[in-house]
């Protein structure tokens, strides 16, 4: 058997992918209130200053500028999403939908980039919405973020939705505000709204 | 339906979850226990063997009441076997041994695989798939697919490390009314028991040593197949018993002619060393899990045969592949069983009205 029936996209190959699906333009930094370079204080940053930071995150995910997106993320990241049974569910002993550290979070965008990842190719049109936004006290080096959010998802005629909480740890990395960990907690009690979570919440 | 186990039989008890009174479902929790079953609407309460054990303002019914008779339905069949419950709306339908045929072998399989117990793990997949039920029951057992279908998640394993040299080799197998299974050998390592780099230097010497103890209580040739080979079972017609990267068991409803209700859990055994386990449920989330690398593109795939059916100029599915040799793991003998038993039981009627265009 042979698995090597075609190489991943390169970036060079993704603009042309990106014409077939129609995607949104990308934002344009210079307008963003916060910058993904800018020298913030954790202690000091208020409630609208991450509002304006998840705003950024939604759009590069709507837009699937999906390797910017990664760029957000603290270098010893996590994204975990339980099962919608198990909320309180523990990637180290239960099951989850979803538990992806630095490298399987990189490997999952490298598969969305791809033409073979055929449940997303073409992309889906997502809406990611928040709201709720709740700036928790600071421990240690991380400031916890918790919002509500509602994730549209459209593809092929068929509309789903996504709609649960965001858990966020934040880390200022050499003064940069990064996501050091997203923990996605869905209010649905069961998937089959959506299908499957091909997408990134 | 609801499954509870009796408190005073200790029986496994599988009641359609009907107050036989006026029908509201009497179990409302997804898992727990309970010492009894009260509806909410009019309070009648049954006790966890099924009798009904009260009835507000009973002298209402000027003791005409037969209480036997308003006791929970169960199900027409209920049998286990090794901890797999089986139900059956067919109150003639054959013993469950009979019925597993040929499958027995490959559910003890699973089940010897560990000297202790297994469990399932908590978290439930919970997802479902707009095609037709019987797709997925194909798609568990379709070997030809996982190469053009899985790319990016043979890709995934090779980022990790895998070697994939070796390839997918295997035989599949008719078991008999209507199961089957694809059994070979593939890249990836099992927790039981078979080392790869990606569990760790460190998980080296426990496989080494848990596939030595699977040797020593089955013999070299059980004992090796347990540790080294993949099977993906199909036991007719909905349910699924893939021990392969990690073990799951999977069932699916059709709630439509193109609309299925896919649940599937993982099976593990329940003392398994924690550096196992870790490996175990990254496995499984990353291939048989709904947001993983792999099922998301299954569920495209039948979704995309479901759309392509409905343009009606194609009325036949080739599965022929395999009839002109040994069934490999990659051929679609395994299915030609599958719709066999199907097309057996359902005659006629299987095939529809002929829509006039």
């Amino acid at each position: 058997m042979t698995t090597t029936t075609g190489a991943p996209a390169s970036p060079a190959a993704r603009p042309a992918e990106a014409a077939q699906t129609a995607q949104p333009a990308q934002p344009t930094w210079p307008t963003w209130p916060v910058r993904p370079d800018e020298v913030v204080d954790l202690d000091a940053l208020g409630r609208s200053r991450i509002e304006d930071f998840l705003c950024l995150e939604a759009q590069l995910l709507d837009a699937w500028d999906l390797d910017t997106w990664l760029t957000l993320f603290a270098p010893e990241a996590s994204y975990v999403v339980p099962c919608n049974d198990s909320p309180d569910g523990d990637p180290a002993r239960d099951l989850v939908l979803i538990d992806d550290d630095e490298l399987r979070l990189r490997l999952r965008v490298e598969r969305l980039n791809s033409r073979r990842a055929h449940r997303e190719y073409p992309h889906s049109r997502t809406n990611h919405q928040f709201s709720n936004v709740v700036v928790g006290v600071r421990e240690g080096d991380e400031l916890p973020v918790v919002a509500s959010f509602t994730v549209w998802r459209f593809r092929n005629g068929k509309a789903s939705y996504y709609v649960g909480k965001y858990h966020y740890r934040f880390v200022a990395i050499d003064g940069r505000l990064r996501i050091r960990s997203k923990r996605v907690v869905l209010d649905m009690t069961t998937l089959r709204p959506a299908g499957d979570l091909a997408i990134i919440l | 339906m609801f499954m509870v186990r009796g408190a005073k039989s200790g029986r496994i008890n599988v009641f359609h979850n009907t107050c036989t009174h006026r029908g509201a479902v009497v179990c409302r929790q997804p898992a727990g226990n309970a010492k009894a079953f009260s509806c909410f609407y009019h309070a009648w309460t049954f006790d966890s063997e099924g009798r009904l054990m009260g009835i507000p303002d009973r002298d209402a019914y000027g003791g005409e009441l037969d209480l036997a008779a308003l006791s929970l339905r169960p199900v027409a069949r209920v049998e286990s076997y090794r901890g797999f419950v089986f139900a059956s709306f067919d109150p003639d339908i054959e013993d469950l041994v009979s019925y597993l045929a040929g499958a027995i072998e490959y559910l003890d399989l699973v089940i010897d695989s560990t000297d202790g117990e297994m469990e399932i793990i908590k978290g439930t997949n919970e997802y479902c798939i707009e095609a037709n039920w019987k797709l997925l029951a194909e798609n568990s057992i379709d070997g030809y697919h996982a190469v053009s279908t899985h790319d990016t998640y043979f890709k995934y394993l090779l980022a990790l490390g895998t070697d994939l040299a070796g390839g997918v080799n295997g035989t599949s197998y008719d078991l008999g009314n209507g199961h089957a299974v694809l059994e070979y050998r593939a890249p990836w390592g099992r927790p039981i028991a078979k080392w790869e780099p990606l569990f760790g230097e460190d998980s080296r010497e426990e496989i080494a040593r848990m596939r030595a103890d699977l040797i020593s209580r089955h013999g070299e040739v059980r004992g090796s197949r347990m540790a080294d080979t993949n099977r993906n079972l199909l036991i007719y017609p909905n349910l699924v018993v893939n021990d392969i990267m990690a073990i799951t068991v999977r069932t699916f409803m059709p709630l439509a002619p193109n609309r299925m209700d896919v649940t599937a859990w993982e099976l593990a055994p329940r003392d398994e060393l924690a550096q196992l386990r870790q490996r175990r449920l990254d496995s499984f989330l990353t291939f048989l899990g709904p947001a993983g690398f792999a099922t998301p593109d299954d569920l495209e795939a039948l979704e995309s045969c479901q759309q392509g059916f409905t343009s009606g100029g194609v009325e036949w599915n080739d599965i022929s592949r395999g009839m002109a040799r040994t069934p490999a793991a990659n051929d679609e003998a395994q299915m030609r069983a599958f719709w066999r038993r199907w097309s057996q039981q359902m005659g006629t009627a299987g095939y529809g009205e002929r829509e006039s265009r």
